[in-house]
C-alpha cells in the first residue's frame, strides 16, 4: 500500500491546471474549477450515503441505548428513557466484561497470532515451491475462506461431535469427547484460524513479492540465517502490509458472529464472544435497550483500535521513507 | 488537511441534519397500527398466509402435512363455493422454540408477515402487552369472533391459554399434560416392573441408580436443564417439580425465590447430574433436547420427563421426529410424582404443567375478515378431525376428543389422569424472563455449582427482574 501522504503531495503537485480560469473567491484548493455546489452535488450522494448506512444506525444505538426498550412486552410498545441507567448496568456486569476477555482471547488467538501466523508461515514456505503445490495449497486454503458460513459450520459441528463425529471416529473413542462442550474457547479459535488464514496468505503472499530478491541473494551470500533474513531483510518491507493485514483481521474477527453457529455461545456462556453477546441479550433475552448501550460500547472500542492502528502505519511508512 | 471554517461549519449541520431526524423518527420505537376489521371485507381475490413451527419430513410434520394437504385446498374448495378467489401460501418453519419465537416476533412488530401465526400459549401476554397481537374481537369484529359456535366445544381452561387480562386472543390448539417416560426393555434388564409408577423422588432415583448398575452405557435419568433448552427445561423439568415440592412459581403476588420448594428442585438436579445418573453434557448441547430424543429412542436413556408432545411427534413409529416403530410395546408412561405422598400443590400425590399452544390473526393482515375465517375453518370439527387423521392427540374441541382418545391409551391416560390435577404457568408478560432465570439455576447446578449457591443467584436475578425483593417469595 503506497504511504497515504506521498500520494496526496503527487496530486497537488498537478493541480492549476492551465488555461481553465478559476472562478472567482474559489478557494486554491478547487482543483478541477466545479465552485461550491457542484461539488457539494457531487459529493451528496456519498454523503447521504454514508448518513443513511453509518451514522444513523450509530445515532439510532444511541437512542435505543438510552432506552428500556425491549423485544416483547410493555416496554416495546412503549419503551421509556432511562439515561445512562443501561451503561451503568454494563459497567457492573460480569457477563459483558466475560464476553469482552473472551473476545480478546478470541482476537489474539485467532487473527493476531493465529491467521497472521499461519499466512505468513504459508506465504513464506510456498514461495519457492512448485508451481502446482502452491497454487492447489491456495486454492485449498481460499475454499475455506468463500464457503457460506452456516455450511462450514455444520461441517465443523459434525467433525466435532461428541456422538458419531469425524474426530472421535478417528480417535476411535467410545464414548467421544464433546469437543465443542469441553473446548469451546479453543474450537472456535482454532474454526476461525482455518476459516481466515486465506487473506493473510493472499496479502502475505503479494508483500513478499515487493521484496527485491537481490537484497535476498545479497542477504545469503553474507552468510544471514533465515531468522536474520527474515528480521532485517524481509520485515523492512513488509512492515506496512503486516501492520494493514492485522488492523482488518482484528476488526472483523472482533465483531465476528459465525461463532454463533457453532456454538451459540454455550455452554453456560463459555464462548460467548461479544457479538454473540449482544445478539442472545437483544434477540434470544429480548434486553433490546441493554444490548444498544453494549452496541456503542463495543462501537467505540471498534474506533479506538482503529485509531491505534492507523497510527502505528503511519509511523512505519514515516520509518520506510526514512531508510 | 486544509479543512476551512466553512467545511467545519457544514459538517455540523450536517450531523445537526442527523440528529434531527433521528429524534424525529424516535416515536416509531413503540409504534402503533390502527385496526379497521371492515377493511377489504368484500375483496373477491384474496391471499392468505399461515406460519408454524412445523415442516414436512421435519418438525411437527403431521402439523405441517395438515395444512398443506387438507387446509388449503379445502378452504380454497370452500371459498370457490362463495364465488372466491383464494391462494392460500404456508410458511413453515423447523426452528427451536426461542428462534421461531424471536422470528414471530420480528415479523409481527415490522408489521408484516403471515396472516395467521401459531404461536406457544405463554407467549400472548408480552406479545399483546407489546402491541404486536390484538384481541380477536378488535380485529375481526364482536359480533363476528363471539358468534362463532366453536367457542362452545372449546373448555375454559383451554380457552385462557390464548386469553389475556379476560379477552382472546386466539384459537387454542389443543392442551397437553406432562409425564414420566421410561423405556420397558430396558427396565425390564435392570430388573424394574413394566407398570412403573414412582411415589416419590426418591423411587425416581431409585430406579436411575438400579439403571446405572445394571447396564452401564445407558443414561438413566434425562430431566431436562440448562438455558440451550429453553422453555423446555422449564415445562418439563423445573415447574413439575416444583409444583410437587408444593409451589407454583407464582402465586398470592409473589414469585418463587430462593424458598426451600426451589432448593428442594435444585437439589433433586444435583443428585441426578453430580450422582452420574444423568448426563451434562447433553443438557448444554445447542441441540441437546434433539439430541435426547435420539437417545431415547436408540435405547441410551432409560427415564425421560417430557409432554404427551413426546409420545404424538417424537417416538411416533411413522411420522415422529425420532421414530421407535416398537413404541406401544417399548415406551411406558407413569404419572410424575410429587416430592413425597401428598408433597405437591393441593396435597397432592401426582403433578403436572399444561400449555398449549394456538393460533392468532396478525393485526397488520390486509384481510381481516377473510383471516378470521380461514381461523374459523381451521378449528371446525372437520378440520380437527383431519388433522389428527386417526392419530390421536388432545384437542381443544370436546366434541372431537370424546370421539378419538379412547383409541389411544397413553393419551386417553394425560386425558382423564393429568388434566385433573394439572397446573398452568402464570400469563404475565415477565414470566418468560423468570423462567429464563429458573433455566439458569438448573444449568448452574448441571456445571458444579451447589443447589443452595444457584438458588441464592437465581434470587438475585428473580428480584431484578419482577421490580424488588417484595415481590418474591424466599425463605
Amino acid at each position: 500500500m503506497p504511504p497515504a501522504e506521498t500520494a496526496t503531495a503527487e496530486a497537488e503537485a498537478v493541480v492549476t491546471p492551465v488555461g481553465v480560469p478559476a472562478p472567482a473567491g474559489t478557494p486554491t484548493t478547487d482543483v478541477v474549477g466545479l465552485g461550491r455546489l457542484r461539488a457539494l452535488g457531487f459529493i451528496t450522494p456519498a454523503l447521504l450515503l454514508i448518513g443513511v448506512f453509518l451514522i444513523f444506525p450509530a445515532v439510532w444505538t444511541l437512542y435505543i441505548g438510552a432506552t428500556d426498550f425491549r423485544l416483547t412486552g410493555t416496554q416495546a410498545a412503549e419503551p421509556n428513557i432511562v439515561g445512562l441507567a443501561n451503561y451503568e448496568r454494563a459497567l457492573g456486569d460480569r457477563s459483558f466484561y466475560n464476553s469482552l476477555w473472551l473476545t480478546l482471547l478470541f482476537v489474539l488467538g485467532s487473527a493476531v497470532i493465529g491467521q497472521n501466523g499461519l499466512g505468513f508461515a504459508l506465504a513464506w514456505t510456498l514461495r519457492d515451491t512448485a508451481e502446482w503445490v502452491r497454487r492447489t495449497v491456495e486454492a485449498l486454503v481460499l475454499l475455506a475462506w468463500i464457503l457460506p458460513s452456516s455450511v462450514v459450520a455444520f461441517l465443523w459441528i459434525a467433525m466435532l461431535e461428541r456422538d458419531g463425529g469425524t474426530v472421535n471416529a478417528l480417535v476411535g473413542q467410545v464414548p467421544g469427547t464433546a469437543w465443542l462442550i469441553e473446548y469451546p474457547m479453543l474450537g472456535i479459535i482454532i474454526f476461525n484460524i482455518w476459516r481466515g488464514t486465506a487473506f493473510s496468505l493472499m496479502l502475505y503472499g503479494a508483500a513478499l513479492s515487493s521484496v527485491p530478491p537481490s537484497h535476498l541473494e545479497t542477504a545469503r551470500l553474507a552468510g544471514a540465517s533465515g531468522a536474520q533474513t527474515l528480521r532485517d531483510v524481509v520485515f523492512p518491507y513488509i512492515r506496512g502490509h503486516a501492520l494493514t493485514n492485522t488492523l482488518l483481521i482484528t476488526l472483523w474477527t472482533f465483531n465476528d458472529f459465525t461463532p454463533y453457529l457453532i456454538t451459540a455461545g454455550g455452554p453456560n456462556h463459555e464462548s460467548e464472544i461479544i457479538a454473540v453477546y449482544i445478539y442472545n441479550t437483544a434477540i434470544v433475552g429480548g434486553d433490546m435497550g441493554y444490548s444498544g448501550a453494549i452496541s456503542l460500547i463495543v462501537l467505540l472500542i471498534n474506533l479506538l483500535l482503529a485509531l491505534v492502528y492507523l497510527r502505528a502505519i503511519r509511523t512505519a511508512a514515516r520509518l520506510r521513507r526514512a531508510t | 488537511m486544509h479543512r476551512s471554517i466553512g467545511a467545519r461549519a457544514r459538517m455540523l449541520a450536517a450531523l445537526a441534519g442527523v440528529l434531527v431526524v433521528a429524534a424525529a423518527t424516535t416515536g416509531c420505537l413503540g409504534g402503533e397500527s390502527d385496526t379497521d376489521s371492515g377493511r377489504n371485507a368484500d375483496a373477491k381475490e384474496f391471499t392468505l398466509t399461515i406460519a408454524a413451527n412445523a415442516i414436512a419430513g421435519g418438525k411437527n410434520a403431521a402439523g405441517a402435512e395438515w395444512v398443506e394437504k387438507w387446509v388449503i385446498p379445502q378452504f380454497v374448495a370452500d371459498q370457490k363455493g362463495k364465488g372466491r378467489t383464494v391462494t392460500v401460501k404456508f410458511q413453515p418453519s423447523g426452528a427451536g422454540d426461542e428462534e421461531y419465537k424471536s422470528k414471530v416476533a420480528l415479523d409481527l412488530r415490522a408489521g408484516t408477515g403471515a396472516d395467521i401465526y401459531s404461536i406457544d400459549g405463554i407467549w400472548v401476554g408480552e406479545f399483546a402487552d407489546a402491541g404486536y397481537i390484538k384481541p380477536l374481537s378488535d380485529l375481526a369484529g364482536a359480533d363476528k369472533v363471539d358468534g362463532w359456535d366453536g367457542w362452545s366445544q372449546i373448555p375454559q381452561p383451554a380457552q385462557n391459554n390464548m386469553s389475556y387480562q379476560g379477552k382472546r386472543y386466539g384459537v387454542p390448539s389443543g392442551t397437553d399434560g406432562r409425564v414420566v417416560y421410561f423405556n420397558k426393555k430396558l427396565f425390564a434388564q435392570a430388573g424394574l416392573p413394566a407398570d412403573w409408577q414412582p411415589k416419590s423422588w426418591d423411587e425416581i432415583l431409585a430406579a436411575g441408580q438400579a439403571v446405572k448398575t445394571k447396564l452401564p452405557g445407558v443414561t438413566p435419568i434425562q430431566l431436562n436443564a440448562g438455558t440451550a433448552m429453553g422453555e423446555a427445561t422449564s415445562m418439563q423439568g423445573a415447574l413439575p417439580l416444583l409444583v410437587g415440592a408444593g409451589a407454583q412459581i407464582w402465586s398470592d403476588g409473589k414469585w418463587q425465590g430462593n424458598t426451600q420448594a426451589i432448593r428442594d428442585v435444585l437439589g433433586f438436579y444435583e443428585k441426578i447430574y453430580k450422582g452420574g445418573l444423568g448426563d451434562p453434557v447433553i443438557q448444554q448441547d445447542a441441540k441437546g433436547r434433539d439430541k435426547s430424543f435420539q437417545a431415547f429412542a436408540a435405547g441410551k436413556i432409560a427415564i425421560l420427563f417430557e409432554g404427551d408432545y413426546f409420545w404424538r411427534s417424537v417416538v411416533e413409529p411413522n411420522k415422529g421426529i425420532a421414530k421407535m416403530a416398537d413404541r406401544n410395546d417399548a415406551v411406558g408412561y407413569a404419572l410424575i410424582p410429587a416430592m413425597k405422598p401428598g408433597a405437591g400443590i393441593r396435597g397432592q400425590d401426582f403433578v403436572s404443567m399444561s400449555g398449549g399452544g394456538g393460533n392468532v390473526l396478525n393485526p397488520g393482515t390486509k384481510y381481516p375478515q377473510q383471516a378470521w375465517e380461514l381461523l374459523q375453518f381451521m378449528n371446525s370439527k372437520e378440520a380437527t378431525v383431519a388433522l389428527l387423521n386417526g392419530a390421536a392427540r388432545i384437542t381443544h374441541r370436546q366434541d372431537v376428543n370424546s370421539e378419538v382418545l379412547a383409541g389411544d391409551p397413553m393419551l386417553s391416560m394425560v386425558s382423564q389422569k393429568v388434566l385433573p390435577l394439572t397446573a398452568y404457568r402464570p400469563g404475565f408478560a415477565v414470566y418468560p424472563q423468570v423462567s429464563q432465570a429458573l433455566q439458569q439455576a438448573t444449568l448452574d447446578v448441571v456445571t458444579g455449582k451447589s443447589a443452595a449457591d444457584a438458588a441464592a443467584a437465581y434470587q438475585r436475578a428473580v428480584e431484578g427482574l419482577v421490580g424488588g425483593a417484595d415481590k418474591v417469595a424466599s425463605g
